[in-house]
């Protein structure tokens, strides 16, 4: 191989780990729900998106251990890395909270995603292309159901407008990791691969603008804001404590199949 | 009206006469349905059995649940929330079956989180290592599918139809815990060790699903007259232990068992007593988890009103702009 195509190999899976560990991390996330949601039909919707998720995270990791070539399959991808190799979005790995804050987390994150997939969809890489259009319709669901209760608490009760307003108080900082390009992001767009994450800004801040409004919200008003997951595995505490759970089983047990 | 001084002379034929003809659709094999007349005792009943059942559909989902976060592979997590997602749905579906007997959801629930409702005690006891996910597939919800074919059925239309689609996944979850099994039974021998440990656990408490000898089973004789019910427990719990033997075999794992023997002029399995002192204590409080079970239940509830009540607020506060344009 000669090393134009090795250093594009080494972007496009590092990339790739970078969707999949978003996916799998706030699927992870979503699955804790399970049982305990505030109605039965938000339980199975939950977990409606939850499965979506890990079937984009598989695909995904599966792609990567192909690109990667070491022969690593996508169990050893998401269950055999260290945390400071994980590159998921600060966001999706932040605690669930009450309903108000893990609804909050989801549509900030849907928005954003669906414009996201929308640019995969013209990849011209065509495994990308083909796993991201079936996951356009599902991200569109998931859109429509995390922002039918953003307005629904927004517009619903005094409690439950405080506590949403709360919810994008303490998230909206994180979203800054959304728009942010390094030089394999870049790579990425450049080749076609992946879409300009900075032209994604707008149009999410469009659509997440008008939802709040119907929201009868404004913008939070919080105006710190983070960087670190997706780009250089340096997470906020809280994903050291999901990957000892998630990964318990491959790692007190290695090498077997399960 | 002229019953109305005396309405126990007037109620009290109509109402045998309606009985009769009650009988003679169930014997008549005519499914109940939710507009037809039918006895009090008779709703009472079929509202407690179906709301039991929605009950252990839904406290179902957490022993399981609990191992989401720990499966050992991306496809067995999956699979495990595709599980436990139909089992919410199980549970959503038989809560609507008992609302055509004249409950609400609300009541049914506020049944389960006072301790006045019981939902199966098989939930009660704890889930440990990932091969107690595969015996659960396997065995509990093996069990359930012989009790609920055998509901297919049952005389109550509604429920009736719940269980026939119900069984269908029910099926998909026994073989999806029978292939973990599989694995673990053909993998390495901390593997193995672990399905034997779990199905030493598992064994007892699923043979106790079937619930008690039907001569000590004080509502079996009713049941039977309205085709609630057409086998008993008894019956159901050697069509399982027949079922599930030749699959442990299989296995290569052995119940726990010491009397358990194949018995050549019956053709059926014998198998050993059931410790019935061990079902009545789980049942009455003494299971590990009788108490987590409920306070997650109670717990999602009263988390969840919130939630709930924004919900109504904001289709009341749409419902009323609605009108004002109109
Ligand atoms: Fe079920
Ligand atoms: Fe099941």
């Amino acid at each position: 191989m000669n090393a134009p195509a090795a250093d594009r190999d080494a972007a496009l899976f590092r990339y790739l780990l970078r969707l999949g560990d978003t996916s799998h991390v706030l699927c992870h996330r979503l699955g804790e729900w399970c049982g305990h949601g505030p109605i039965m039909e938000e339980d199975i919707a939950l977990t409606n998106v939850a499965l979506d998720l890990i079937g984009q995270a598989r695909l995904f990791y599966q792609y990567a251990g192909e690109v990667e070539g070491k022969g690593r399959s996508e169990d050893e991808l998401a269950f055999l890395r260290p945390e400071r190799d994980f590159n998921n979005l600060l966001l999706v790995e932040q605690p669930n909270g009450d309903y108000a804050r893990t609804m909050a987390r989801q549509f900030l994150f849907d928005a954003w995603n669906l414009l996201l997939f929308r640019g995969l969809e013209q990849s011209t890489d065509p495994r990308i292309a083909e796993i991201a259009a079936k996951a356009v319709k599902e991200i569109t669901y998931h859109r429509r159901h995390s922002a039918g209760w953003v307005i629904r608490m927004g517009d619903g009760t005094e409690e439950s407008r405080r506590r949403i307003v709360a919810a994008f108080e303490q998230l909206m900082g994180f979203t800054a990791e959304f728009f942010h390009m390094d030089d394999i992001d870049r790579q990425m767009a450049d080749a076609g691969i992946g879409p300009d994450l900075s032209a994604l800004r707008d149009p999410w801040m469009a659509d997440v603008e008008a939802v709040l409004a119907e929201a009868t919200l404004g913008w939070p008003t919080a105006t710190w804001s983070v960087l670190g997951g997706r780009h250089e595995g340096r997470h906020t505490e809280h994903l050291g404590y999901m990957l000892a759970e998630m990964q318990s089983m491959q790692r007190q047990y290695p090498g077997l199949n399960w | 009206m002229a019953g109305q001084d005396r309405p126990e002379l007037v109620a009290a034929p109509d109402e045998t006469a309606l009985e009769a003809a009650f009988q003679a659709r169930v014997d008549a094999e005519t499914r109940i349905e939710p507009r037809d007349w039918m006895p009090e005792k008779y709703r009472r009943f079929m509202i407690r059995q179906i709301s039991q059942h929605a009950h252990s559909e839904y406290v179902g989902m957490l022993p399981e649940g609990n191992w989401i976060t720990r499966a050992p592979t991306l496809r067995r997590k999956a699979a495990l929330l595709a599980k436990i997602q139909d089992e919410a749905g199980h549970a959503a579906y038989l809560y609507s079956a008992a609302e055509t007997l004249g409950t609400t959801r609300d009541q049914t629930l506020e049944d389960l989180h006072s301790g006045k409702a019981k939902y199966s005690s098989i939930f009660n006891y704890p889930v440990l290592t990932w091969a107690d996910i595969g015996t659960i597939g396997w065995l509990v919800d093996g069990a359930a599918i012989v009790n609920q074919v055998a509901l297919c059925r049952t005389s109550y239309g509604p429920y009736a139809r719940a269980m026939v689609r119900i069984c269908k996944e029910e099926s998909f979850h026994q073989r999806q815990g029978f292939e973990i099994m599989t694995t673990l039974a053909h993998g390495a021998p901390e593997q193995k060790e672990m399905a034997q440990d779990a199905l030493n656990r598992w064994w007892w408490p699923a043979l106790m699903m079937f619930g008690p000898h039907d001569a000590d089973s004080p509502n079996s004789e009713i049941a039977f007259k309205w085709k609630v019910k057409r086998q008993s427990n008894d019956e159901l719990r050697q069509r399982f232990v027949d079922m599930t033997i030749p699959q442990a075999d299989f296995l290569g794992l052995s119940v726990p068992d010491p009397d358990l023997t194949w018995n050549e002029t019956t053709g059926h399995y014998d198998f050993g007593p059931i410790d019935w002192d061990e079902f009545w204590r789980v049942v009455k409080g003494d299971g590990l988890c009788n108490r987590d079970r409920l306070d997650a239940r109670r717990s999602a509830h009263e988390d969840g009103a919130w939630v709930r009540e924004a919900a109504m607020a904001h289709a009341e506060k749409k419902r009323a702009a609605k009108q004002n344009v109109a």
